[in-house]
């Protein structure tokens, strides 16, 4: 459609645009030009600025006979048809910046007389293109209200301060794609409402004062706030936000394409967040490194196994300690796992279970209720012997939490080979060796606990608590655990039978 | 110690937030700051549709400030970075701090609101009060009328989730894992029925109090953008059958909004229980690829569940919809010109989009292979299980090696695989 066409074709005509994104006018002129019949073909749209000001430069050459004055419509005119859907369309496409839109929509009205629903039809090329048009400045819309940027400047001299917040300024500059600073100005308006602000554009600008709106003329970069103190907390929010286990930079590019990038705060930090992203998720997995990630998908399946390996473990402090795993001992298809807290210093040197002063305590008892102590699988919730040095002596300690969780591989490990019918588990470590949770003994014993794999667990009170008791209160004590004992014979034998 | 800056604790506090999947601000009711009680306006407005302000390397949105008002926690779940025994550095914000912080974001157009969840200090009470709160300062003293997310703790009394649901625009309750075996193995201090207990709790407020305000035009609002869920994937042993099942009871039974899927990540610090590996990202894809499939294109939670390959989980390589139509050759090829609706919503490579648009278009004319390619994103996909006007798959559909010849061909070696 070159404007030689337009000569030789005979009459057209040319409007000229007062503004690129003026919609009411566009509408005014082309309604007349479809109701005088002028086809498509002979109009020329002309918007000011942008490539239409090489047709209006020239104009006189180039459209010799180019009739500027709009047509008048007769009287008896028809009234011009558009659906719906292409109203709200062509607002939204004549904000595009490509300067064929004026044209293309004035076609597509034409076209719309004769078939009234042709906006239906979706194969269309033309229908397509103005849709495209129209989805391009709607993302262009919902970016701008996504990455607009305010930075805070401090109160200027107008007069208009007194109370606090009026006299802040929040300053914008951004960069549209399209023509669409002047339809997006009631977002922001109904935003921010209770601020003032200001978004400075290359193609205008928008004030907002708390009351009312005003437009200004085109601005420049230098013309807005060069920082923000708040940037800084808030690049500290997208680093920390920012999961590097899960690198995807393809999408967050679609969803955030580089141009839009030089006037976000946040946008300096991707390419260190990205390169640092695979040394921070090895870091991440480094410090989790008391698991047992390289044997992961092979639990040892022997009681020999178990053994060898136990003595190489080096998950958690304890096993750095100048001790010996334990590893417990008993038949290999056992009902009953009686499982305690860690071994002692005498279980440490000896290499068995419970021999110590506890042990032996335990061995009273056991024989007391009629178990057999042979028939049981003995062992501990954690391997390793737990102490601090104090002179020649080893004094006990207590594993945390995080080392009786850690050593839980073992014991469920042993589990697993074992498959015991019932548990005991005797304090409160050994309790949270089997359950991975803290419980309180008093409250949980004496009732047994169901385990995953359909067996049961029974807690009681460890044999040293009563070593460290003295009479009535350890009588007491003695009492209950002969009774836990005892309902753990019990129930044994209703198992077996 | 030292006391920490406001800035320290951000980075603690956003740090622990991060495996929270929700991100969404969207589908509340519609508010803007024009006018109000003091004449003066206030600050913030939904439009209905979220914005996303921001976008990580992560490829995930940042549309609310997201975080933690502590990181403290009594409880000891093992998924969870920041459990009683686990090692990570621990901070605390004050109600105000969050306050302030969310309000210097949200004025400088970087967040639609604020997401808040907690680790539970003192008692569960405590801490959702702690939450309300905030939420009470932004909505009463400073007339915020963005969007505000609040975590709620299904141990907490009622009454004050209540509250947290007159002030916030959604609400959600994490059922944590898929199964309650898994529940009870990883998250021994939380309880599987407690947890539904509260989901059935603020469902009831919800339609209830939307039940007032068709009466009373002043009623309140609560949570008007409804709750949300999250799952984590990889954690346990559920297969993706159990995890599609059991969302699409939650969303039956809680009407939720969402239920989102958090592939469980490898954490600082980890409990000894876990797996260490990861399980493959595209694995979360996979299901909300098959929770859109119920949710927009028809199929019921049964059908996903036919999907998936023998070992219950959904196929890797290709997604859920083609997986189903590869294993249900019989119904197709559908004939584009004369398919319904719900046919046309089954073929893979057809979108909820451009099933519309050709539904729109064939009143006008028959289509052909052309017009199918101008409507669609790529028609070889779609090809072999649709007929128009001048094209028929022949062979094409019943050809064993299908798969293979539409699964995507390259496959990008992983540059940080696990």
């Amino acid at each position: 459609m070159t404007a030689l066409q337009h000569v030789r074709l005979g009459t057209y005509y040319v409007v000229n645009l007062p503004e690129p994104d003026d919609f009411e006018f566009w509408r005014e002129r082309a309604r007349a030009l479809v109701q005088c019949e002028v086809p498509p073909d002979r109009v020329a749209w002309i918007e000011p600025g942008g490539s239409g000001n090489l047709f209006a430069a020239s104009s006189s050459a180039a459209f010799p006979g180019g009739e500027r004055r709009a047509p008048v419509p007769p009287a008896d005119a028809r009234a011009v048809r558009a659906s719906k859907r292409f109203v709200t369309l062509a607002r939204n496409a004549i904000l595009h910046s490509d300067p064929e839109r004026f044209a293309l929509l004035y076609r597509l009205l034409w076209r719309l007389q004769a078939n009234g629903r042709m906006m239906e039809d979706k194969a269309d090329p033309d229908v397509r293109r103005v849709e495209e048009l129209a989805k391009n400045v709607r993302r262009d819309s919902h970016k701008m209200h996504a990455f607009v940027r305010f930075r805070l400047v401090e109160k200027e001299e107008d007069g208009t301060g007194g109370d606090g917040a009026g006299g802040e300024h929040y300053v914008a500059w951004f960069e549209p794609e399209h023509h669409i600073l002047r339809a997006n100005a009631g977002f922001f308006m109904r935003r921010f409402a209770n601020m003032r602000w200001s978004i400075l554009t290359p193609r205008g600008s928008l004030h907002w004062d708390g009351d009312t709106m005003s437009e200004g003329p085109p601005a420049q970069r230098s013309d807005a706030p060069q920082g923000d103190p708040t940037e800084e907390l808030w690049r500290s929010y997208y680093a920390s936000i920012f999961n590097p286990a899960r690198l995807k930079v393809g999408a967050m590019l679609k969803e955030m394409p580089r141009k839009y990038w030089k006037n976000m705060p946040e946008a300096a930090l991707i390419p260190q967040l990205v390169a640092g992203a695979q040394q921070r998720e090895a870091q991440m997995v480094d410090k989790g490194k008391s698991l047992f990630d390289d044997e992961l998908d092979d639990r040892p399946d022997t009681l020999e196994a178990i053994d060898r390996a136990i003595h190489a473990c080096r998950k958690c402090p304890i096993g750095q300690l100048d001790n010996h795993a334990v590893m417990g001992e008993g038949p290999r298809d056992a009902a009953l796992m009686i499982v305690g807290e860690q071994p002692g210093d005498q279980e440490d040197l000896s290499g068995r279970p419970f021999v110590g002063p506890a042990g032996q305590l335990l061995d009273v008892h056991l024989e007391k209720v009629g178990i057999d102590r042979r028939a049981a699988y003995v062992t501990n919730a954690v391997k390793h012997f737990k102490y601090v040095q104090r002179g020649k002596r080893r004094l006990h300690q207590n594993p945390g939490a995080k080392e009786i969780d850690t050593c839980r591989w073992w014991i469920e490990s042993e589990r697993a080979i074992v498959q015991p019918k019932l548990v005991l588990a005797m304090g409160a470590s050994a309790a949270r060796g089997m359950l991975g949770k803290t419980v309180s003994i008093s409250r949980v014993r004496g009732t047994p606990i169901a385990l995953e794999d359909g067996s049961e667990l029974w807690v009681t009170a460890h044999p040293s608590y009563l070593l460290r008791l003295d009479g009535a209160a350890r009588e007491e004590q003695a009492r209950l655990f002969d009774a836990d004992l005892a309902a753990v014979r019990e129930r044994l034998s209703e198992l077996a039978g | 110690m030292t006391a920490q800056t406001i800035q320290q604790k951000l980075e603690i506090l956003a740090d622990a937030a991060k495996y929270d999947a929700s991100c969404a601000s969207s589908g509340t009711a519609k508010r803007n700051s024009m006018g109000g009680p003091n004449g003066r306006g206030g600050i913030g407005s939904t439009e209905g549709m979220g914005i996303c302000h921001a976008y990580a390397p992560d490829g995930r949105c940042i549309s609310l400030l997201k975080i933690l008002l502590t990181n403290h926690c009594v409880f000891d779940c093992h998924y969870c970075v920041n459990r009683k025994s686990s090692n990570v550095p621990r901070a605390r914000f004050s109600p105000q701090e969050v306050v302030d912080l969310t309000l210097s974001f949200y004025r400088r157009n970087y967040i639609e609101g604020l997401f808040l969840s907690s680790g539970i200090v003192k008692s569960s009470n405590h801490t959702m009060e702690q939450m309300v709160e905030v939420a009470r300062i932004l909505r009463e003293e400073h007339d915020f009328r963005g969007y505000i997310h609040l975590k709620t703790i299904p141990e907490a009394d009622p009454e004050i989730v209540h509250q947290a649901g007159l002030y916030a625009d959604r609400v959600s309750i994490n059922v944590e894992l898929p199964t309650d075996s898994g529940l009870t193995r990883l998250a021994p201090d939380k309880d599987a029925r407690q947890i539904e207990g509260a989901m059935g709790k603020v469902k009831e407020d919800i339609s209830e109090l939307k039940d007032a305000r068709k009466r009373f035009r002043h009623a309140p609002r609560f949570a008007p953008a409804g709750q949300s869920t999250q799952m984590i994937v990889g954690a346990d042993a559920a297969t993706d059958a159990d995890i599609v099942g059991k969302a699409s009871r939650l969303y039956d039974s809680f009407r939720l909004r969402r239920v989102y899927y958090s592939a469980f990540s490898p954490i600082p610090d980890a409990s000894a229980v876990l797996p260490l590996k990861r399980p493959p990202l595209i694995r979360e894809h996979r299901l909300y690829q098959s929770d859109w499939l119920m949710r927009f294109y028809g199929y019921k939670p049964a059908e996903v569940m036919q999907a998936t390959e023998a070992d219950g989980n959904l196929p890797l390589d290709i997604d859920p919809k083609l997986a189903w139509a590869l294993k249900f050759r019989e119904q197709f090829p559908v004939d584009v010109n004369r398919a319904t609706k719900e046919q046309l919503l089954r073929v893979p490579g057809l979108g909820v989009k451009a099933v519309g648009k050709i539904l729109a278009s064939r009143r006008h004319r028959a289509l052909r292979l052309d017009d199918v390619a101008r409507l669609t994103q790529s028609v070889t996909k779609v090809r072999p299980f649709i007929c128009t006007l001048d094209w028929r798959p022949v062979l094409l559909t019943d050809r064993a090696d299908l798969r293979s010849l539409l699964a995507p061909k390259t496959e990008q070696l992983e540059l940080f695989a696990a």
